[in-house]
């Protein structure tokens, strides 16, 4: 068990396809980054279909969540600090709302 | 047999297609006849089933799960000479696709089984070879098509 599963989440989508997800994010939050596969977060590596795209609320983060017999969950989990490392380091696609 | 200087990496999907357990004790059998040090990566079910399956690892020497095999590669620079991914789900090819994006200079197989098999492999646009079959309980023609693009059936002639 990664990580991510021990954590406090809420899930927003369940059921999507990867793309699906990406297009969830990209069209409900206003605040997204492009974060490469692999990449930790909250102590779990990212899995996805290149560019993995992650929303940032605040101090939330909304990002996919693949499990390999469920499929990929859309989860929130509150993370200041991996919020703001995310703000540093992500690849940042779009800041305006929609 | 085993050539520690050649190494492969099997990552297996959700068990719940049947094919799945067969063709990775073959292709395992088969990289291991072949030389290589074979690791396997898979769920907590795939490492039972792995386990129930061949008790004395003859096939399927070494495992990990699929979250340590990534960490192995991005902390730890493994590196693999192959790869070979299963996928009969969404979910198996975000695997695939995060681990082809992390091993780019590796010879790299996709496995697309399943009985949704044409339409997922439709979704795969990251480069290596792929191998399509609406496959769920007989292995024989998916296990054909690895025989050929591996040169396995060469060995047994």
């Amino acid at each position: 068990m990664g990580c991510i599963e021990e954590l406090t989440y809420d899930i927003l989508a369940k059921g999507l396809s990867f793309p699906e997800s990406r297009q969830f994010i990209e069209k409900h939050y206003d605040e997204t980054y492009q974060i490469k596969p692999g990449t930790k977060l909250f102590g779990d590596p990212l899995i996805g279909i290149p560019p993995i795209v992650i929303g940032i609320e605040g101090d939330m983060i909304i990002f996919p969540f693949v499990k390999p017999c469920h499929g990929t969950f859309l989860l929130r989990i509150q993370g200041l600090e991996e919020a703001e490392r995310i703000r540093q380091t992500g690849n940042r696609v779009t800041d305006k709302k929609k | 047999m085993e050539d520690s200087s050649k190494k492969a990496l099997l990552v297996l999907g959700c068990p719940e297609v049947p094919i799945q357990m067969a063709l990775a004790l073959y292709a395992g059998h088969n990289l291991i006849q072949s030389g290589y040090a074979v690791l396997t990566a898979g769920n907590p079910s795939v490492m039972k089933l792995i386990k129930t399956s061949d008790p004395d690892s003859h096939y399927l020497k070494k495992l990990t799960t699929l979250e340590q095999s990534i960490e192995g590669i991005t902390d730890r620079n493994d590196t693999y000479d192959i790869c070979i991914c299963f996928a009969h789900n969404d979910a198996g090819i975000s695997y695939a696709a995060t681990i082809r994006y992390l091993l780019p200079d590796t010879r790299f197989i996709t496995l697309v089984f399943g009985r949704e098999a044409d339409t997922l492999s439709t979704r795969i646009e990251y480069p290596g070879e792929v191998i399509t079959e609406i496959a769920v309980h007989n292995p024989i023609p998916i296990r054909r098509r690895l025989q050929e693009v591996m040169g396995w059936d060469a060995l047994k002639s």
